[in-house]
């Protein structure tokens, strides 16, 4: 448990590289389009509210867990996912239509820094909803098991660590990016 | 030179034309190379010996053997990372004026570039955590690492990616961007060739590796250590390897961030770093150093470990002022990560930058010159024995300390605006590397070295080695110092300034020297072979050592201790001699909770080279199922149930029995190098 | 002697409380920053610093209500490693913005 802590750590370090790359190149438009113009913040805000529910729904799930409760555990952890599942569906979607509007990452460095950035989160997010499958899948054919149970422990751990990093994401990103 | 618009869907980029068949200098060294793997190859199999290695050594998760592997794999990238360097001499010695060299430009630039990679990467990093791996567990008196199977997967991730290195030799070419690869010119724009994917693949995926025995040395030194062992009780080497856990954990993931972006910029067209649409190279020099320096204090500080071990154990004292080498290591730490702009002073920054930069480098050279002091102190009134460790260690703090002022006068800025990338920093940095970091790592080669294999190694061929280093180290470097101050940069592959020449031609003698050096060394390893018998260690502690290590057999048995000892003091093994408190136990024995072997290691570890190859050549169909597969394999994983077991007590009884009755064994081939050894 | 750091430091559980009470105030904070941006209302240097706070904020409180990080012993070694980690952060971040802009204003215009 403190090993993957450990981890989260680092993966604390390697976000930290991205702001600061996004902080540096966030008004690098190249000529091209302006947060002000791209972002739209009632969609950021249904996005942010995707995650933090699932956040949410994973603290009951670990909860059941704890009550050696198998089947809540994972109706819990279903609910988690499919919240997940809608922020990064709903992450997709705006990434697909920067591109589609010609603003992908290739547009310019600003366009680069926000597509690397929130698109490492995302993608740590869909490892996340990866792992959580899994587990969701031993856990309904071994039930509660104590390695199981720590597994969980981690993916827990991990899928908080998520959001918080969004906070950092959509402030600084999405919300300063529109001041 | 490679370059092709070429692209297929089953090929990627690769055509028959990567290989290059025109260089007789690559084909020559890729033939050399295919020949002697061939006869390595051909020798285990005549020998029968790919059973015992697959089941004892590939699939292993015991840390003592992950330890020797990753020095074997240091060795061989040490020999390639050589005959770079010595190239570069010849061509130095002789692209004078109207002399050309032998080699054309683009290929010089690959060796300088391969070089750097390799011998900080592809050497020193695997040197020192194989060394690590060996003697911290025993150190602390555990039975292993905390994520036993985790370490395997960071070996063959490690080996992996020197392998694609290795490859880019026969296949492609390598990075010409040097071992820093600064945009623009890493970038498609100006490198749109596979060299710098090479580049970027093997440090990326090398330094997962790196980074997961970070973490796992980072947990199992604060978490495994013996009964009574608190943090102030531990062996300086194993202060010094927490410290450097810490470090790889703090500065790999920006190494990590930093490829990724230049991945981006290279494979998705991004603009990261690119020359125009809103990049900003100088961000890339920045992130980079931010990795890049607290990376030379990791490879530095294990070497600072070990020379304290040594200089206490052959002084025959304890070591000098413990607790403010500890102090000094943690100073060095946290300093290490508020120096890195001066790795690039001349950039472009203003003179507040360059002036805070500049006075923190020079307060991180006071904990470094706290330590030598520590090792003078430690020395004074002791009853020095010359061993091979310890000659190793006397070359260091003589030559390391003329180095590290060297790096003080370059931390000034305005003497680094003169010598910045010229020979000067050149002859400093590998000041700092060699007679640091690498006299370091063959010392410690040689202390542990009868604790891994049960015999100990020839001290007149390690005379012979140490002084043609030595000496070979002066002729070939000093040199370069006095060229950096006439002003000549380094890099260059030809120059007009024949009053350069005699410099460089002493520094070519000496890289000869050095080569003899090597050349000892690996007679030393055989004659120590031929001669094991009569240089057994029949004790565990052919040293009279402090630390628990000697207090095991030589090797130790699989399961390290069969009772975990009980530790009251600081250098416990010492202590325990001298009060007469037992250190190897009798009956009864308990059962012990061991880890399985497993080849998911090793087939994560073929997944990674072809992913990095595919991802080299964009073979998207092999990038993908490389991907999918080590999703497979962790998936697998996670579902055996079959991963540990239980050794139990009558085993444990009759190894510890075994130990006892050792005899030497009678010679043979080199299948009875490890006598004690179980499945 | 074996140790499964898994089972060996101990993982701290939360209760349905501390879950719900993390959820509301990350709920009130988030829609705080958004509003606070959203209506425009405010000059943006204030709403800058009080975003950034709240952000913060919310980071602490997830941190303790989710990840059950407190002073007592058994997490004392994951805050300092966290603390550590913030500080690096911090070098990182500030020495990268100070560095980036210093050589950043000595750029020569370019031309657009």
């Amino acid at each position: 448990m403190f090993g993957f802590w450990v981890y989260l750590m680092t993966d604390c370090i390697l976000f930290a590289s991205l702001f600061a790359t996004y902080a540096v190149l966030r008004h690098n438009y190249a000529g091209g389009p302006t947060g002000m113009e791209l972002f739209d913040l009632r969609y950021v805000l249904i996005e942010t509210m995707f995650l933090l529910f699932s956040s949410f729904s994973n603290g009951f799930a670990m909860l059941s867990v704890h009550r050696g409760s198998r089947s809540a555990t994972l109706k819990w952890l279903l609910l988690t996912a499919l919240l997940g599942l809608g922020f990064v569906g709903m992450e997709v979607y705006e990434f697909t239509h920067l591109v589609m509007e010609g603003n992908g990452p290739d547009r310019s460095g600003f366009l680069s820094a926000f597509f690397g950035l929130v698109g490492t989160h995302g993608a740590h997010v869909s490892i996340g909803l990866i792992w959580m499958s899994v587990m969701m899948w031993q856990l309904f054919t071994k039930g509660i098991t104590p390695v199981i149970t720590s597994r969980l422990l981690r993916l827990s751990m991990f899928w908080h660590f998520l959001d918080i990093i969004w906070i950092v994401v959509f402030t600084v990103v999405y919300l300063m990016g529109v001041l | 030179m490679f370059q092709s618009e070429y692209h297929s869907d089953l090929f990627g980029r690769l055509t028959l034309s990567a290989i290059p068949y025109s260089n007789p200098i690559i084909m020559g060294a890729v033939g050399f190379s295919a020949f002697l793997g061939i006869l390595i190859l051909g020798w285990i199999t005549q020998q029968g010996k790919w059973g015992y290695l697959w089941k004892e050594w590939f699939t292993s998760v015991d840390h003592k053997r992950i330890g020797v592997m990753y020095i074997v794999l240091a060795v061989i990238m040490m020999l390639r990372g050589f005959s770079d360097a010595i190239m570069m001499r010849l061509q130095q010695a002789y692209a004078e004026g109207a002399g050309q060299g032998f080699l054309p430009p683009e290929h010089y630039n690959q060796i300088f570039s391969a070089h750097g990679t390799i011998m900080i990467i592809f050497v020193a990093m695997p040197f020192f955590i194989g060394l690590m791996n060996f003697a911290v567990p025993l150190q602390i008196g555990a039975r292993d690492v905390a994520f036993p199977f985790l370490n395997s997967v960071s070996f063959w991730l490690t080996a992996a990616s020197a392998m694609l290195v290795m490859i880019s030799l026969a296949v492609g070419d390598f990075s010409q961007a040097g071992w820093t690869g600064y945009p623009p010119l890493s970038e498609n724009q100006f490198s749109p060739g596979p060299g710098v994917d090479y580049w970027i693949w093997s440090l990326q995926l090398g330094g997962i590796g790196t980074l997961l025995t970070g973490i796992n040395f980072f947990v199992t030194i604060l978490k495994m250590r013996a009964p009574g062992m608190s943090l102030m009780k531990m062996p300086v080497f194993t202060w010094t390897i927490l410290v450097t856990t810490v470090l790889i954990m703090l500065s790999f993931p920006v190494l990590t961030a930093t490829l990724f972006l230049l991945t981006l910029d290279r494979y998705l067209d991004m603009h990261f770093f690119t020359a125009g649409m809103g990049g900003n190279q100088m961000l890339f020099t920045n992130l980079f150093w931010i990795w890049g320096h607290p990376e030379v204090y990791i490879v530095i500080l294990p070497a600072f470990g070990i020379y304290s071990e040594v200089v206490s154990t052959f002084s025959h004292k304890r070591l000098f002022g413990y607790t403010s080498m500890v102090y000094a290591t943690i100073a060095i730490a946290v300093l290490s990560f508020v120096v890195w702009l001066h790795h690039f002073f001349t950039m472009g920054a203003g003179a507040d930058v360059n002036a805070f930069f500049g006075i923190a480098t020079m307060i991180i050279a006071v904990p470094t010159g706290v330590k030598i002091f520590n090792w003078l102190f430690t020395m004074y009134r002791g009853r020095i024995e010359f061993t091979t460790p310890m000659l190793w260690t006397l070359g260091f703090i003589v030559t390391f300390t003329l180095g590290g002022m060297t790096g003080v006068l370059l931390a000034v800025p305005g003497a680094d605006y003169m010598l910045h990338n010229s020979e000067f920093l050149v002859a400093h940095f590998h000041n700092m590397l060699i007679p640091g970091a690498l006299f370091g790592y063959f010392a410690g080669y040689s202390y542990w070295f009868p604790k891994m294999f049960g015999f100990r190694l020839d001290e007149k061929w390690g005379r012979r080695a140490f002084w043609s280093w030595l000496v070979g180290f002066y002729l070939a470097f000093m040199p370069l110092y006095a060229l950096g101050f006439m002003g000549m940069p380094r890099r260059l592959f030809h120059y007009d300034n024949p009053i350069w020449q005699p410099y460089l031609l002493v520094a070519l003698a000496g890289t000869s020297l050095i080569a003899f050096g090597i050349f000892c060394q690996g007679a030393q390893l055989v004659a120590s072979i031929r001669n094991r018998a009569s240089l057994r260690d029949t004790t565990g502690d052919v040293w009279d050592g402090h630390s628990l290590e000697w207090s095991t057999a030589s090797p130790p048995p699989f399961y390290n201790f069969a009772k975990t000892p009980r530790v009251d003091t600081l250098d416990a093994f010492a202590h325990m001699k001298e009060h007469g408190i037992p250190y190897r136990s009798g009956a009864p024995f308990s059962a012990i909770h061991m880890p399985r072997n497993s080849w998911i290691g090793v087939a994560m570890g073929a997944f990674t080279f072809t992913f990095g190859f595919a991802m080299v050549w964009h073979i998207w169909w092999m990038a993908v199922t490389s991907i999918l597969a080590m999703l497979v394999l962790i998936v697998m994983r996670a579902n055996d149930k079959n991963v540990d077991y239980m050794l139990s007590a009558e085993e444990v009884a009759r190894v510890e029995n075994d130990i006892v009755c050792a005899t030497p064994p009678a010679t043979g081939g080199l299948a009875n190098l490890d006598p004690i050894t179980q499945g | 002697m074996h140790v499964n750091p898994a089972h060996g430091s101990s993982t701290v559980h939360g209760s349905y409380r501390s879950n719900t009470t993390g959820f509301i105030l990350s709920l009130l904070l988030t829609l705080a920053s958004f509003g606070m941006v959203m209506s425009g209302k405010f000059p943006a240097s204030v709403t800058l610093a009080i975003i950034v706070t709240l952000a913060v904020l919310q980071i602490i409180a997830q941190m303790h209500y989710f990840l059950h990080l407190d002073s007592s012993p058994t997490q004392r070694w994951n805050v300092m490693v966290l603390i550590y980690t913030l500080i690096v952060i911090v070098f990182l971040v500030a020495g990268t913005l100070w560095i980036m802009y210093n050589t950043g204003i000595r750029m020569m215009p370019m031309p657009h």
